[in-house]
């Protein structure tokens, strides 16, 4: 197997002194830039992207890439810690890591949150190796119905899947569409919604509205409940934090289901955002404790870390293969590619493959001692949590002050980030859920972008979503998704039991 | 006397010192300079900026750390709406194409080219018609004319975001050979290039490096390029053929005559005269850097430079063109 030899001669160029200390290197500044929140890989990529010119384009990629990894493990910290996403795709890990920080198992959920990370990211560089070439040519059969198909899925997980009613799902999912909807439209070139209003004409970032919604709005609940937040007494101990990595294994299903989910929406454009959503939404259905996920659930933490590492860890092949880059930290890297001189493209594989190679090498390498560097940061950030409230909560409120400056350097985006706060402090008190307005944010204009898109190549009609095999399955698994709610119900009126009942007979046969 | 001729020359000395001050203390950058490129990273915008930057530290021309950001929003008009709020100051300068001068025509913005000061344009893009010659079937410009003519408007064009330049060549195309085509707008031409390589559409009008590699692996063709003459790069890319064998749109059969695309730089209007003259003097360097024309050769670019009063004249007339563009298309911003 031709892929075997390459990886090894990967490694050979990967492990070498030099490069292992630049991965060192890598994740603890990728760590800093994650913990931090609005700061966010991309920007993190960004500004060390100069350091680069002057290294060789190995090395170079290596220290991105290492970056990468450190700022999306750093990026859970805070979403565990303080109810703050660090980074778009950590924001599911909020729903059960935060509940279970605050019952006094930080070191567990962080824990769980790495490992169960580290397990997703190797799963994708697994997938990278041993179907690259094919990989390559399956995205090319992905047009704008595809995309759309795509999108759609994730959507639909999320109506159906919901515990909630899904009728506030809905609204919830509207309101985001509508932000999502703000600033200049791709397809007429307009500016939407934006009221004249310069400071729109860039759209809501969407960093900005999730520091707000969570961290800020978490922040007006806590003070709402008198201060509530006394510190939690977080366990300390290491033999804590081997305990919970040997529990992660019980959790095979989830973390294989994720694994695949994660790889999937990494390699097709959904990104490591819509996949940890969607993994999340989909464990809450399949998981064994699903209907206590929300409150502290491991299996909760599990879900969107492995399926977001190894979305992230897969979205970097459609960018070396065909150029187009599958998240946003991508997109930067390959503005590095191309200033290096090598041109990212089918081509790069056979006239690179050292470079190519190298990197998927080191993918191995970066996350192994990524893993390990954030499992050892583990009490450091648990003790964080024993500081009382009146000392905590003002050194939240400034990290979201800054983080939601950081985001783009924009003063107006503080006074947003506010109005965002409250926003989910009403949505919390009438218990509308966050998590579809979140998801429609993220991917509201490109569905849309991919809806218009197909239309146009299809002169307007719809059979375009039917046209092939691959988008006909997707809308169809979609539309099951979507109305799987209904459906058991119906099946449970009509007596023969889906989920309910599903379990008592499993336990007969048992005591048989 | 002795005493005299020392104060002569004591004087002498600060007269010279004094008319030589100014000269000496011509504007230098003194803190990090920030370049705002007006396109989201790994766009040809954002590539751009970051290969001045390159340029910059690698030749050491400047000691002064340089940042890039991207500020994308609303087609890049972000960036020069930032330009027209840091009016005079000499440490932002801004990158684009001729974006900076069109947006507005179609737009209502709060900036208007009297906010910027052109400083260069460093090279000039090319556009060349791209097709898969595997899914459509189609070899050549006569072909591609033949298709269009047969079904028209089935064939699909794909190019970066609506109106501007890729949607404004596809117009012009479609008037000069009487065809009618379908243009539909991505978010950059690099995904144009993998939705024709893909086969989903016919299509696109990409630069040279958006479509490259892609024609490396044979699942798309140069048919034309949009210049009076051809390129001049006579080094083989793909099937034996070099940039040099495309032949221009006008000998093909498409009367477009030259579309290319100016990479810009402007800083804020009101910056200091002396600073503006450095930079000029500084750019016109970096054309001259070897990663800079290693920038120029990979994307098959045409290296010309202008500044100055050459670059006026030369906005002045491109906007006059695209004004007549745009009007043709009824996409002009209704007046307020």
């Amino acid at each position: 197997m031709s892929n075997f030899g390459l990886l090894l001669d990967g490694f050979a160029v990967a492990l070498t002194t030099h490069h292992i200390l630049i991965m060192v290197a890598g994740v603890l500044l990728g760590l800093v830039v994650g913990v931090l929140p609005g700061l966010g890989a991309p920007n993190g990529v960004s500004l060390l992207l100069p350091l680069t010119f002057t290294m060789d384009p190995v090395s170079a990629i290596i220290l991105l890439t290492s970056m990468y990894w450190g700022a999306l493990f750093g990026g859970s910290t805070t979403s565990i810690l303080f109810n703050i996403p660090g980074e778009p795709s950590s924001v599911a890990t909020t729903f059960d890591g935060y509940p279970m920080a605050r019952q006094g198992q930080a070191v567990r959920a962080l824990t769980l949150a790495f490992s169960s990370a580290g397990i997703g990211a190797l799963t994708g560089v697994i997938v990278i190796t041993l179907l690259s070439g094919w990989v390559a040519n399956f995205a090319l059969r992905f047009g704008a119905a595809e995309y759309f198909a795509v999108y759609f899925m994730a959507f639909a997980s999320f109506i159906g899947m919901s515990s909630g009613s899904p009728f506030k799902t809905l609204v919830s999912m509207m309101l985001g569409f509508a932000c999502s909807a703000i600033g200049a439209d791709t397809i007429s070139g307009e500016s939407r919604l934006t009221f004249e209003f310069d400071a729109l004409i860039g759209g809501i970032s969407f960093l900005v509205a999730v520091i707000g919604l969570f961290g800020l709005g978490e922040l007006i609940m806590t003070m709402e409940e008198n201060l509530e937040f006394h510190g939690v007494k977080a366990k300390l101990s290491l033999r804590e934090i081997f305990k919970t990595v040997a529990e992660v294994p019980r959790y095979w299903a989830t973390v294989l289901r994720s694994a695949l989910i994660g790889c999937w929406m990494g390699i097709t454009p959904g990104g490591p955002t819509a996949a940890s959503f969607m993994s999340y939404a989909i464990g809450r259905r399949f998981a064994k404790n699903g209907n206590r996920f929300g409150k502290g659930e491991p299996e909760g933490i599990v879900a969107p870390e492995t399926a977001d590492h190894s979305a992230g860890s897969c979205a970097l092949l459609p960018m070396l293969a065909l150029g187009i880059p599958g998240s946003a930290t991508a997109a930067v890297m390959m503005g590095g590619l191309m200033i290096w001189g090598l041109a990212p493209g089918p081509m790069l594989f056979t006239t690179r493959p050292d470079f190519v190679w190298g990197l998927i090498a080191s993918m191995y390498l970066g996350n192994i001692i990524a893993v390990i560097l954030v499992l050892a940061t583990v009490p450091m950030f648990a003790y964080i949590l024993r500081a009382p409230f009146r000392i905590v909560g003002p050194m939240i409120t400034v990290v979201c002050m800054i983080g939601a400056y950081t985001v783009a350097s924009h003063t107006f985006d503080i006074w947003l980030a506010l109005l965002f706060g409250v926003a989910g402090y009403v949505f919390k008190k009438l218990d509308y859920p966050l998590a579809p307005f979140v998801l429609a944010m993220v991917l509201g204009d490109k569905a849309e972008d991919a809806f218009r898109q197909a239309m146009l190549t299809s002169n307007g009609s719809a059979s375009i979503f039917w046209s092939n095999g691959l988008v006909g399955t997707m809308m169809a698994l979609g539309i099951i998704l979507l109305f799987l709610p209904l459906i058991s119900k119906l099946l449970s009126k009509a007596g023969i039991g889906f989920r309910r009942k599903a379990l008592p007979p499993q336990s007969e046969v048992g005591s048989v | 006397m002795t005493v005299n001729s020392l104060k002569l020359a004591a004087l002498t000395a600060a007269a010279t010192l004094a008319i030589a001050a100014p000269a000496a203390a011509e504007w230098k950058p003194e803190r990090p300079i920030e370049f705002v490129a007006a396109a989201g990273p790994g766009g040809g915008t954002d590539t751009f900026a970051r290969v001045v930057q390159s340029a910059l530290s690698k030749g050491n021309l400047l000691s002064d750390p340089i940042i890039v950001s991207n500020k994308a929003g609303g087609s890049g008009a972000e960036t020069f709406i930032y330009a027209k709020t840091s009016g005079g100051d000499p440490y932002k300068l801004f990158f684009g194409t001729q974006d900076a001068y069109v947006l507005p025509l179609a737009n209502k913005l709060s900036y208007s080219l009297n906010d910027l000061e052109p400083v260069a344009a460093m090279t000039f893009d090319p556009f060349i018609l791209w097709v898969n010659p595997k899914s459509s079937g189609i070899e050549d410009v006569k072909g591609f004319i033949a298709k269009a003519k047969e079904a028209p408007g089935t064939i699909k064009v794909g190019g970066a975001k609506a109106k501007e330049a890729d949607e404004t060549l596809t117009t012009l195309i479609e008037k000069s050979a009487g065809i009618d085509l379908s243009y539909i707008p991505y978010k950059s031409g690099s995904e144009a290039a993998v939705q024709v390589a893909g086969g989903h559409i016919q299509a696109n009008v990409n630069n040279p490096s958006e479509s490259v590699e892609q024609w490396k692996a044979g699942v798309q063709k140069p048919l034309c390029v949009f210049e009076e003459t051809r390129l001049t790069d006579t080094t083989i890319i793909a099937d034996g053929q070099s940039w040099n064998s495309i032949p221009t749109c006008q000998e093909a059969g498409i009367a477009v005559k030259s579309f290319a695309q100016p990479r810009t730089i402007w800083a804020a209007k009101g910056i200091p005269a002396d600073a503006l003259a450095y930079y000029t003097e500084l750019f016109k360097k970096v054309a001259q850097t070897e990663e800079f024309k290693g920038y120029m050769t990979r994307g098959a670019q045409i290296p010309r430079t202008l500044t100055g009063a050459e670059f006026k004249a030369f906005i002045d007339q491109h906007k006059v063109a695209y004004s007549g563009y745009y009007k043709d298309n009824g996409w002009l911003k209704t007046a307020d």
